[in-house]
């Protein structure tokens, strides 16, 4: 399943791999896959913007603005004009 | 130091002292009928699902010994079950971190599992006078909040990514602690999407309940009170639009995820909405006695809170990114104010002609 096309924040840059492969082992999309000497993205529309690509990448060749919360989380920081906020108050709904 | 705060892993909750006793508790890897009910509480009732914990620390799988393998896992009991289950077989540690009862993804995503705490256990329960290896096993969906290489320059120990599912794990063990990329990927299969459904109808049907006996008094209105007969079309479309939009948004959407059209989780609840409200009203005799007003703001308000119910799944999958949701949100938020807000006219039209003043 695929969710929207052309929207994640996902950016990787190819001169900084050191081809370590942490990133192709953390991701839980398959969006990274070991090549030659380096890394390459397989599909970037694969990616649900979780972060830990670019929290475990030693080298800065991968940023993402990572991000969780439901929809009203989002729409209550459209409203409040802060970030997504996950949490839910006082143990009410959470995931 | 009192020695009671190392009782066994208990579904009560527990607080986040650290362990004072010298002996870790031991745990099997098997389920006991309440470990069973347990994970199916977990899915319908909120309030027991966040009180069911383990305690933070370390524990004892069978009979570990200097080296034998470290798990690390969530105080959420279901996490730490499921992971009890996949080492049936081995003998392990295994490394409870305080995630406040949070599954190991979702407190990843909110920093409760992480860095600092992982480092912090690693610490405080003395690992590395328990085992004489250097290496912790994460599980890989802790990594977006576990930077590796500040764990092991924090704490000396190595961390390897355990795959997604820990039913993989003995699998990963004879492998030499090595996923294949299957192990790597999370797959959301219908069985997953279908334990999640009730914790999206319970509560919004709750709050739809709610909405619908306000109606009902709005519906009743009259020059003479409240009257129940004035009530009933009113209240029997809003009933109809209320269970349309819960069963299309919170069930039938997730169920039906990769097969309704779009990757727009808010057009999916559109179509899911319309296919329902359809089938509804053309199943009951009743819904063709409805005014057109009463219908037409029926249909609009199903449609409208449906998508809206459906785009909030978002939350529970598997794929879905921040950035999508936003932009999916900059477009509907704007057109469900304009969806309920025809639906009230329409409703006060209803009723300006039942006053007969239309």
């Amino acid at each position: 399943m695929k969710y929207l096309a052309n929207v994640v924040t996902l950016q990787y840059s190819v001169d900084k791999c050191t081809g370590c492969g942490r990133c192709v082992e953390v991701c839980p999309r398959g969006v990274f896959e070991m090549g030659e000497k380096k890394v390459r993205i397989t599909d970037r529309d694969l990616c649900m913007e979780c972060g830990a690509c670019a929290t475990n990448c030693e080298f800065g060749a991968i940023s993402v603005k990572s991000g969780v919360g439901c929809a009203a989380a989002v729409i209550n920081g459209m409203l409040t004009g802060g970030e997504p906020n996950c949490d839910c108050g006082g143990g009410g709904s959470c995931c | 130091m009192s020695k009671d705060c190392c009782s066994a892993p208990s579904a009560k909750a527990s607080d986040a002292s650290p362990c004072c006793c010298e002996q870790p508790p031991t745990v099997t890897a098997e389920w006991t009928r309440s470990d069973r009910l347990g994970a199916i509480k977990c899915r319908v009732s909120n309030r027991f699902r966040m009180n069911y914990r383990v305690t933070p620390g370390l524990h004892k799988l069978g009979s570990p010994g200097p080296d034998s393998l470290v798990f690390v896992s969530a105080n959420y009991k279901l996490s730490f079950d499921v992971l009890r289950r996949g080492l049936a077989g081995l003998d392990a540690w295994i490394l409870v971190l305080d995630t406040k009862g949070i599954n190991v993804w979702c407190a990843a995503g909110k920093g409760t599992f992480g860095t600092a705490e992982l480092v912090r256990r690693i610490t405080e329960s003395r690992l590395a006078e328990t085992v004489t290896h250097r290496r912790v096993i994460v599980p890989q969906l802790g990594a977006p909040n576990v930077s590796a290489a500040r764990v092991r320059k924090e704490t000396g120990f190595a961390v390897s990514f355990g795959p997604v599912e820990a039913r993989d794990i003995r699998a990963y063990v004879q492998a030499g602690l090595k996923a294949t990329p299957a192990m790597r990927v999370k797959q959301f299969p219908v069985r997953e999407r279908l334990e999640l459904t009730p914790m999206e109808v319970v509560p919004s049907a709750r709050k739809l309940a709610l909405v619908i006996a306000v109606l009902f008094v709005v519906f009743g209105l009259g020059a003479q009170g409240i009257l129940f007969d004035d009530a009933l079309p009113g209240t029997i479309a809003a009933t109809i639009a209320g269970l349309a939009a819960v069963l299309a948004g919170a069930f039938v959407t997730p169920m039906a995820l990769p097969w309704i059209p779009f990757r727009s989780f808010a057009l999916k609840g559109v179509l899911a909405s319309l296919a329902v409200v359809g089938a509804i009203l053309g199943s009951i005799p009743v819904a063709r006695t409805l005014p057109p007003a009463l219908l037409a703001a029926s249909v609009l308000f199903a449609v409208t809170v449906g998508s809206y119910i459906a785009v909030n799944f978002t939350g529970c999958t598997t794929f879905t990114s921040i950035s999508g949701v936003k932009k999916e949100l900059r477009i509907a938020v704007p057109a469900y104010l304009v969806g309920l807000g025809v639906s009230a006219v329409l409703v006060v039209v209803y009723k300006l002609q039942q006053w007969g003043v239309l």
